[in-house]
């Protein structure tokens, strides 16, 4: 199967003729429609995609899947939701332009919690979608189409986008590397937007090194994206291997078992688990300490990061409303017009977010809600910066074990373990860059540890992950389905 | 009217025309009547769509800034106002609040009303971006997004207007200012100037710089013409009066109108308590920048002079009459125009009456800029020259002037040549003396009392000359050579 190889190894094989890229595609597309049937893990299965061009860069003629909150020019892009679920763009992204001019060949469009709000993967408008891993379980979100579709072997990389931690948890999940880079790194020009502050393109991928060549390519300044900015001194495939032991830490207020009395045995498994992933550090000569956030700051997280994602949530998707774009709705005037489009095309789930949005930037809640929520905001980033300045990264668990089940799990957060769910949102609040990787197994599933770094310090969080991957078994895994007899 | 004292405020939008694209999109900033042709993704909130700020426009507005004396920010920053409405693609308009500040805040402006000064405060002055605009038809709106994303300024005075009049030549002063700084056309008919005004009425004895003996604020929405907004406050105040005639002035409410510009009436759109939560945030796409002061020091050399002062010195400086320097700097290139022919050494008053004479009637006549004129102040000065030597007479400088912009051919090549007025003595004595050989028995007449054939003579003279005698001289040796 050449699909569950990685990118060097099928650029060496298109390079010597062993394979064509058009036999890629084809295996591609096929792996896709038997995806399709297990997971559900797309939206559009092109039909016609052939490559013929020249073996020019590292991605040339190899086939990829984008999530379908990406505008691409010709094809299908809905957000996975039903307000654009006939909306076919007339321009790309400009991360998927980059990838056009490195010939790399995009052939599925994955499915998305409706427009990325949401961390199940169960929202978007085609339906729930499956983890391979295990059927009876969620991929988490909202990258979870391209999470399921890189982990069973449809390409060795997706595109996804992170607000919260869209890429970095569906990866863990899925047991494959999530890779989110310094806010700006890559053109958001063509990102459907959920919180423009907050959002970043990204990419799934099965190794470090796959996603250090993918975001090369994707990344650069964009003049149609005001907050890009210039990364042209950022090589990070070419500088991946230039390893050497780092000055790392964890938060004990975060990852310390202590602070879940009453854990469950994934949970602790977890934990216990990544405690053997900071011992490797340790054994490879990494310094690894222990740093205090607040607890006070830590708690308030996940409410701050719902308040401001909600407030421009419903402000950036306000021009959803059938008339321009989207199908149209049939009544007398405009008005009338606007509210039944987003009364039909909205799931509920996304309407509660819009109405905490409206909520907190009312006149007599904004100072109370939005604007605490800014001061956390930049409290939480004061502190992370400062920690950064003598550490080169913070490691931490991904979420509270794997994937959780589709049915029958409590899905009502636990309160004490919030801040274990919502953490790796710290990296959006202050644009940092963050990556997951596959650090072993619960149960038979994968579970994923975390490493961000500093903003623009992209280089120096992929070469630690790089050299933790490479002490691991993870690198390149293809999901292998657990049996429920 | 004498019972009371009106306060008027106004809200005066006014498009920067002057950029070549729009306020965040590279869409043409132009105006066409071919609908939806001006158009990028961005102006139409195509999902991903990001808007890129315009650089220019930014300058332009920091020039309006500093000729209001307003307060400049030290850092740019854009906000999010929330509503829908069909000419709004995006469901906000990316604008700016007052804190934190926009492009001005504070300042005030010095105009003429009536032949008086009279100085208005400024609260602030924003940047923000135009809506789409609709076309409604019986059953049928359309939507025309050529104005969408356009760069439009929006100026807040206080309530320092009391009367229509000078709310009207407030906003006249600013058109001047708007066309002299190049930042907009300032064009009611394009719809470049929209106004909203706020009106309210105050018993005449009270002081009016305590804000406890201010009445109601009524705020009246989209008045479009310099026409309407007098009518409107003047409906207004008519309205409020009547209401405080028959008391019930205290029960009304602060309110938002709307001005009927068929019934010439203001009709009651919302109360205050109904107002609209816009929901402003800080505008993410667009990251605060700060302000180099050097830029700014740059923009403040950039101003040029404005019509107000050009006005005071063409009066003060050069003697005109408060009419004609009225009309020279009613356009900045006409003054412009006026400026050079008197750099040119033309006397400020000749250059006047030639200027707003004959230049600005055929300037108007042709239906052209005065830019675009044939005639340049170089070429005026080549017919005014010897028109004040004497070399030309004044009928002359008229064909010429004519002649000039008709072949296009310059002033000084038909003087030297056949048009030249005949001012030789010995030439013109030649000639009147073979005219007066000719004419003995008129002489006869004329010795002996028909003095009014004296007039027949010189048109002899003309006649032979086909008008180019030099007529002072003519008459001259005329006289001398009849009384021999």
């Amino acid at each position: 199967m050449n699909m569950e190889k990685g990118i060097v190894e099928l650029h060496e094989m298109l390079q010597k003729k062993e394979v064509t890229p058009n036999e890629l595609i084809a295996e591609s597309k096929k792996r896709s429609k038997e995806i399709q049937e297990e997971c559900n893990a797309f939206v559009t299965i092109l039909d016609d995609v052939t490559y013929d061009g020249p073996i020019d860069t590292l991605l040339a003629g190899i086939p990829y899947g984008i999530k379908d909150n990406y505008s691409t020019k010709g094809v299908l892009s809905t957000g996975s939701s039903n307000t654009l679920k006939n909306y076919v763009p007339f321009f790309d992204a400009t991360a998927v332009e980059n990838l056009k001019k490195a010939h790399a060949v995009f052939v599925n469009k994955t499915v998305l919690d409706e427009f990325g709000m949401g961390g199940t993967g169960t929202t978007g408008h085609t339906g729930i979608v499956k983890n391979p891993w295990d059927n009876e379980r969620m991929c988490a979100g909202s990258s979870a189409g391209s999470a399921a579709a890189v982990a069973s072997g449809v390409y060795p990389y997706a595109l996804g986008s992170d607000t919260g931690d869209s890429i970095r948890k569906p990866a863990a999940y899925c047991g494959i590397v999530g890779y989110k880079p310094t806010y700006g790194m890559i053109s958001r020009y063509g990102l459907f937007p959920f919180a423009s502050s907050l959002d970043t393109c990204g990419v799934l991928t099965r190794s470090v090194e796959d996603a250090a060549i993918v975001v090369d390519a994707m990344k650069g300044i964009d003049p149609k994206d005001m907050t890009s900015w210039d990364s042209s001194k950022i090589h990070l495939y070419e500088n991946l291997k230039n390893t050497s032991p780092r000055k790392v830490c964890t938060i004990p207020e975060i990852c310390d078992l202590k602070n879940y009395p009453n854990a469950s045995t994934e949970l602790k498994l977890h934990l216990e688990n990544y405690q053997k992933t900071l011992n490797l550090l340790k054994e490879m000569g990494y310094q690894v300490e222990e740093v205090s956030i607040d607890k006070t700051l830590l708690n308030a997280l996940a409410s701050c990061y719902v308040i401001l994602s909600c407030a421009e949530a419903t402000s950036n998707m306000s021009n959803l409303t059938g008339i321009i774009f989207g199908p149209r709705s049939e009544k007398e005037n405009v008005m009338e017009m606007i509210k039944d489009h987003r009364t039909k095309g909205f799931s509920p789930l996304i309407k509660r977010r819009f109405v905490i949005g409206s909520y907190v930037l009312q006149k007599e809640n904004k100072d109370r809600y939005f604007h605490n929520a800014q001061r956390v905001r930049r409290l939480i980033v004061d502190r992370m910066k400062e920690i950064l300045k003598d550490y080169d990264a913070v490691i931490l668990p991904v979420g509270t074990g794997p994937a959780k089940k589709l049915k029958g799990q409590k899905d009502i957060l636990d309160k004490e373990s919030t801040v274990l769910e919502e953490h790796l949102q710290i990296a959006n609040f202050g644009g940092f860059p963050s990556i997951t990787i596959p650090n072993g197994f619960v149960h038979d599933l994968p579970v994923g540890i975390n490493i961000t770094g500093n903003c623009y310090e992209d280089e120096k969080v992929l070469q630690i992950a790089y050299d933790l991957e490479r002490k691991m078994n993870y690198k390149g895994q293809i999901r292998k389905k657990v049996s429920h007899e | 009217m004498s019972k009371y004292k009106a306060k008027i405020g106004l809200e005066m939008h006014c498009e920067i025309s002057k950029t070549n694209t729009k306020l965040f999109s590279g869409a043409q900033n132009t105006y066409t009547e071919h609908a939806n042709t001006c158009v990028r993704p961005v102006d139409m909130a195509f999902p991903g769509t990001l808007p890129v700020l315009n650089k220019e426009a930014v300058r332009l507005s920091l020039m309006t800034s500093m000729i209001l004396g307003c307060k400049q920010p030290e850092y740019m920053y854009f906000e999010r106002k929330n509503y829908y409405y069909p000419d709004l693609p995006k469901g906000y308009q990316i604008t700016q609040e007052t804190k934190p500040i926009p492009v001005g805040i504070y300042g005030s402006v010095t105009f003429e009303c009536e032949g008086t000064l009279k100085t208005v405060r400024v609260n602030n002055i924003h940047l923000e971006e135009d809506a789409a605009s609709l076309d409604h038809y019986y059953n049928t709106s359309n939507i025309d997004y050529n104005r969408a994303g356009v760069p439009l300024l929006e100026l807040v005075t206080e309530p320092d207007f009391h009367s229509a009049e000078e709310a009207v030549a407030f906003l006249e002063h600013m058109r001047s200012v708007y066309q002299y700084a190049n930042i907009s056309d300032a064009d009611t008919k394009k719809g470049q100037i929209r106004c909203d005004v706020n009106v309210s009425i105050m018993d005449e004895s009270l002081d009016e710089n305590n804000p406890e003996n201010w009445g109601t604020k009524v705020e009246i929405k989209n008045v479009n013409s310099f026409g309407g907004v007098k009518d409107a406050i003047n409906y207004e105040i008519k309205r409020q009066i009547e209401l405080k005639e028959t008391g019930e002035y205290d029960k009304m409410e602060q309110q938002t109108r709307r001005w009927d510009e068929e019934s010439g009436t203001t009709k009651f759109m919302r109360s205050k308590v109904d107002a609209i939560d816009y929901k402003y945030f800080v505008e993410p796409n667009i990251p605060k920048f700060k302000l180099d002061p050097k830029w700014l020091e740059e923009i403040k050399k950039s101003i040029p002079r404005l019509a107000l002062e050009r006005k005071q010195e063409y009066q003060n400086t050069y003697g005109l009459s408060n009419y004609d320097a009225t009309v020279l700097v009613k356009e900045r290139e006409v003054a412009d125009y006026f400026e050079n022919c008197i750099q040119l050494g033309i006397e400020p008053k000749i250059a006047s009456n030639w200027v707003s004479g004959n230049i600005l009637g055929e300037v108007n006549k042709e239906g052209i800029s005065i830019q675009d004129f044939y005639l340049t102040p170089a070429m005026l000065k080549q017919i005014i020259d010897p028109l004040q030597k004497g070399i030309i007479s004044s009928k002359q400088a008229k064909e010429i002037f004519q002649k000039s912009i008709t072949e296009k051919k310059e002033p000084k090549t038909m003087i030297s040549t056949e048009n030249a007025q005949i001012s030789d003595e010995k030439e013109l004595l030649e000639i009147i003396t073979s005219i007066l050989e000719k004419n003995s028995s008129q002489i006869e007449e004329y010795k002996n009392g028909r003095t009014n054939l004296f007039d027949y003579f010189v048109g002899q003279v003309m006649k032979e000359t086909r008008g180019k005698a030099n007529p002072v001289k003519t008459k001259e040796l005329l006289t001398k050579e009849l009384s021999k």
